[in-house]
């Protein structure tokens, strides 16, 4: 079925965070004001990045990244121009031009630059194409989400929408199963994760390390969209209603007998 | 007469009160209004402002009310209102809208956060083409594993009984563990 909308409602990171979390393979389109995206993911693991008619060849990335040379690069385009991404990266491990390690971090880090761009479309409509798998004849790499969900979160400044997400901070956070490894973190971020407990509200946690509201709320965010953290109601908040209000009997059995009428009723209807 | 209640929330347009219809004996009673904002008229042309009112008569000496609540924010106040004393409530979300699963997320905080009651959310309109696939809500939802996603089609009174009859089972399921 459809998972589809529009950056207004959704933001990257947002989505990256769902990708992420549903550990899908696909590729997300977005269709943005003036240009198209395909983000392509295995199994919740960016894979592959286009943005419009930017070339993302394997010796357009190694050259932005003086990796080859001009004259290098030309000679490439000129005579390797029905080479796969794939086989000409062979080529240039086994001239000794390159090695494997600098392909798969230049391409890297021309992919997170490409989601940093995207980070900034605030306008355009996306869906998640199951079909569309990361392309054969480009080197797809296999890079964590959590650090660029983190990264992406760190630009979002509109307090509306950061009241939205985080309505109280009177709320205590706690850590998700997910485990905590090679995460990136500020020292902010870090100084906020330390104080993670169900004892903790955000509001303490901000005191403690001197943050302003809108500051623990954006690194708060961060860490939900990217999974390990989430919302917990504080260890020593008063349980907010008593429970005798819900049941016109305070006995037990009778409570079950109760809910047992109604689910014998329910059935007939 | 013993009466009993559940709450029946959620975002503006998401099937609350349809949901309430499909299984209450009476015509609910609907404190509806026309809409004054331009962008909502573009979805219905009249909401809830005060609550939705259905019931169900189990016997004699017991009935079960179905309180649906105001989905625009400006009704909040009602909110706590309706949900003192409930059994349980359902979150109603339109699974073809994702422009209003921030704000459903925010309703389940928030009547969480008035009683610690077990919910169950429902993920309508499931019968359309666009719907979100439930998995994927379940994530824009920031669900955990153990809150139950159900499909939904508020207008078909089987579907809803299903949701009912979870939320019963959660209640059934809570009180058993002596929570």
């Amino acid at each position: 079925m459809a998972l589809r909308g529009n950056l207004r409602d959704f933001t990257i990171t947002q989505l990256l965070n769902l990708i992420n979390l549903a550990s899908k393979t696909g590729t997300l389109v977005v269709d943005g004001a003036s240009e198209q995206a395909y983000i392509s993911f295995r199994e919740g693991k960016l894979a592959y990045a286009r943005i419009g008619k930017d070339d993302g060849s394997l010796a357009a990335v190694l050259y932005k990244a003086s990796k080859i040379n001009a004259n290098q690069y030309r000679a490439i385009v000129d005579r390797a121009g029905q080479m796969t991404d794939k086989e000409l990266g062979l080529l240039l491990i086994n001239a000794g031009y390159v090695t494997q390690e600098d392909i798969l971090l230049n391409l890297q880090v021309y992919f997170t630059d490409l989601i940093r761009k995207l980070f900034t479309w605030v306008e355009g409509i996306f869906r998640f194409e199951n079909d569309i798998l990361p392309p054969d004849d480009r080197i797809n790499v296999r890079m964590d989400l959590e650090n660029i969900i983190i990264e992406g979160s760190r630009q979002l400044r509109e307090l509306e929408q950061l009241q939205d997400e985080i309505p109280s901070l009177d709320m205590a956070l706690k850590f998700t199963e997910r485990p905590l490894t090679n995460i990136n973190l500020s020292v902010d971020e870090w100084k906020v994760v330390k104080f993670v407990d169900p004892k903790n509200t955000m509001r303490q946690i901000a005191k403690t390390n001197k943050l302003t509201e809108i500051e623990v709320r954006r690194i708060v965010y961060g860490l939900l969209q990217a999974g390990l953290v989430e919302l917990a109601r504080p260890a020593n908040a008063p349980a907010p209603m008593s429970a005798k209000t819900t049941f016109p009997t305070q006995d037990k059995e009778e409570q079950k007998s109760l809910i047992n009428k109604l689910i014998g009723r329910i059935r007939q209807l | 007469m013993q009466t009993v209640k559940m709450v029946v929330t959620g975002p503006f347009s998401a099937g609350k009160t349809q949901f309430i219809q499909s299984v209450s004996e009476i015509d609910v009673v609907a404190t509806e209004r026309k809409i004054s904002s331009d962008e909502e008229r573009t979805v219905k042309s009249s909401t809830t402002v005060a609550m939705d009112f259905g019931r169900i008569t189990v016997d004699e000496d017991l009935v079960l009310y179905l309180f649906g609540t105001p989905g625009q924010k400006r009704f909040d106040f009602m909110w706590e209102i309706l949900s003192e004393g409930m059994l349980g409530f359902i979150v109603m979300v339109d699974s073809t809208r994702p422009e209003t699963f921030r704000e459903a997320r925010s309703i389940l905080e928030t009547f969480r956060a008035y009683a610690p009651t077990p919910y169950v959310v429902a993920a309508n309109k499931q019968d359309k083409e666009d719907a979100w696939d439930l998995e994927d809500m379940g994530h824009a939802l920031r669900l955990d594993k153990n809150t139950k996603l159900l499909p939904c089609v508020a207008t078909d009174r089987a579907s809803v009984k299903t949701i009912l009859l979870e939320l019963l089972y959660s209640i059934l399921q809570e009180m058993e563990s002596g929570k």
